[in-house]
């Protein structure tokens, strides 16, 4: 007996890509899935920050759709090397700061290292012609088998029906008539494909696999860029970026308030890298000054922070300040009202 | 069989996966493994790791600073 074919399936814990790998388990295929995280992948994180998300059990998309296939799952960590997919594009950003198709390349290309490393004849995607404005277009299918090398081992049973013949397909490891032709961006197809193959409580992700198509995550992130000067990041910022409400009065710095429990908790572990500060004789929250806050600057800051705590109604109040290494030392300040901290402050 | 230990502690999910993965990938079926961990994500997403690569989670344990689970590696192929 001839051994069956091997397929690695590029698994996001999404809908699309769950449903590409099920139509090729099902001609015989052995599938194992390939899960990337770049930092901003929606998985994760979040839940370990925000208390309220912590009543519903967490679970990881890319896990559960590979226990829900009966699949393998290798998780593979490029936060490192997404870096310069990130910062440099080649073929620019998406409707926010996501790079989809230079990201998209890079992953193909890890995934048919991956496979050439592991015996594997191909790799199989979610992508539907035309489900993307930008990355998922029939014009960028060619250019991502092409620029990632997997060339005619890139096969797409979502809409494969409309794209050239695959080696899988011309080898007859996989059967061209059992595969769909889906294109444009309805979901119907794929909740009828789903309903058919008994998936259910599916993830649906609304922008895609990643923080970087959420305007506010972008916007977060590009004002992070802008102050300083450069594109490079560490995956600290990454998650502070996701944590807080950010509030930038000035060039030098901003601030990072935490806005409940579970954020201020996790924004604890970041106080020996940051100027932080608290009220001291009312609750209120952690914040983190992220920058070179100068004298005048911690000044204004304690007013900025005595609003957001219980103590906001108050003539004054003291605010304690601990630079990194340094003692604590107490300001006296007076909150600002409600109208005083102007809305193009909130990044 | 030998036992080891995977520090995974102050790692966001899915990073204490990852590291569990990387560290299995070297060992032997039997051999087991201590992975501690901060982020409570782990007590869901590494028996769902587990379960889906065919090793077995034989303990899980909540520390005062620290989650422990222990895996027994199993058959790879
Ligand atoms: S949303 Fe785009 S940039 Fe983010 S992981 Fe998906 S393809 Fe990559």
């Amino acid at each position: 007996m001839t051994q069956p074919r091997k397929a690695v399936a590029l698994i996001s814990g999404g809908l699309d890509s769950m449903l590409a790998a099920k139509v090729i388990l099902d001609q015989g295929i052995h599938v194992e899935g390939i899960n990337f995280y770049t930092g901003f992948c929606v998985e994760g994180h979040t839940h370990a920050i925000r208390k309220k998300d912590k009543q519903k059990p967490k679970r990881n998309n890319a896990l559960w759709t590979a226990e829900q296939l009966g699949i393998k799952l290798h998780i593979i960590d490029i936060v490192e090397e997404y870096k310069d997919i990130l910062i440099n594009p080649k073929h620019g950003y998406g409707a926010n700061l996501n790079p989809c198709l230079d990201c998209k390349i890079f992953m193909v290309n890890k995934a048919q290292q991956w496979a050439r490393e592991n015996g594997f004849d191909f790799i199989i995607t979610g992508e539907v012609i035309g489900q993307r404005p930008k990355s998922q277009r029939k014009e960028t299918m060619p250019v991502i088998a092409e620029e990632s090398g997997a060339n005619d081992r890139l096969l797409r049973p979502l809409c494969a029906k409309n794209l050239p013949e695959t080696l899988p397909e011309r080898e007859g490891w996989v059967d061209r008539s059992k595969l769909y032709g889906l294109s444009g961006r309805s979901r119907k197809p794929q909740i009828a494909m789903a309903n058919e193959f008994g998936l259910e409580d599916f993830a649906q992700p609304a922008g895609g696999c990643c923080f970087l198509t959420d305007p506010n995550y972008a916007t977060k992130l590009a004002d992070m860029w802008q102050h300083q000067g450069n594109k490079n990041y560490e995956l600290d910022d990454i998650m502070l970026l996701k944590v807080g409400r950010h509030v930038r009065p000035n060039d030098h710095f901003k601030l990072i308030i935490g806005r409940e429990e579970g954020e201020n908790n996790f924004m604890q572990g970041y106080r020996k890298q940051f100027t932080h500060m608290r009220v001291k004789d009312y609750a209120g929250p952690l914040v983190l000054l992220d920058g070179e806050p100068d004298t005048d600057d911690l000044a204004l800051a304690a007013r900025i922070i005595g609003r957001f705590s219980q103590g906001k109604m108050a003539d004054e109040l003291n605010v304690g300040i601990t630079r990194p290494g340094e003692e604590e030392f107490i300001v006296t300040a007076k909150p600002m009202g409600p109208s005083d901290i102007p809305q193009e402050w909130y990044v | 069989m030998a036992v080891h230990e995977v520090n995974a502690r102050r790692l966001l999910c899915p990073m204490p996966v990852i590291r569990t993965q990387d560290a299995i990938a070297g060992y032997i079926p039997g051999d087991e493994v201590h992975v501690f961990g901060t982020d409570p994500g782990i007590k869901q997403d590494i028996p769902a790791w587990c379960r889906v690569n065919g090793h077995s989670i034989i303990g899980m344990i909540d520390h005062e600073d620290d989650i422990e689970i222990i895996i027994k590696v199993g058959n790879a192929s």
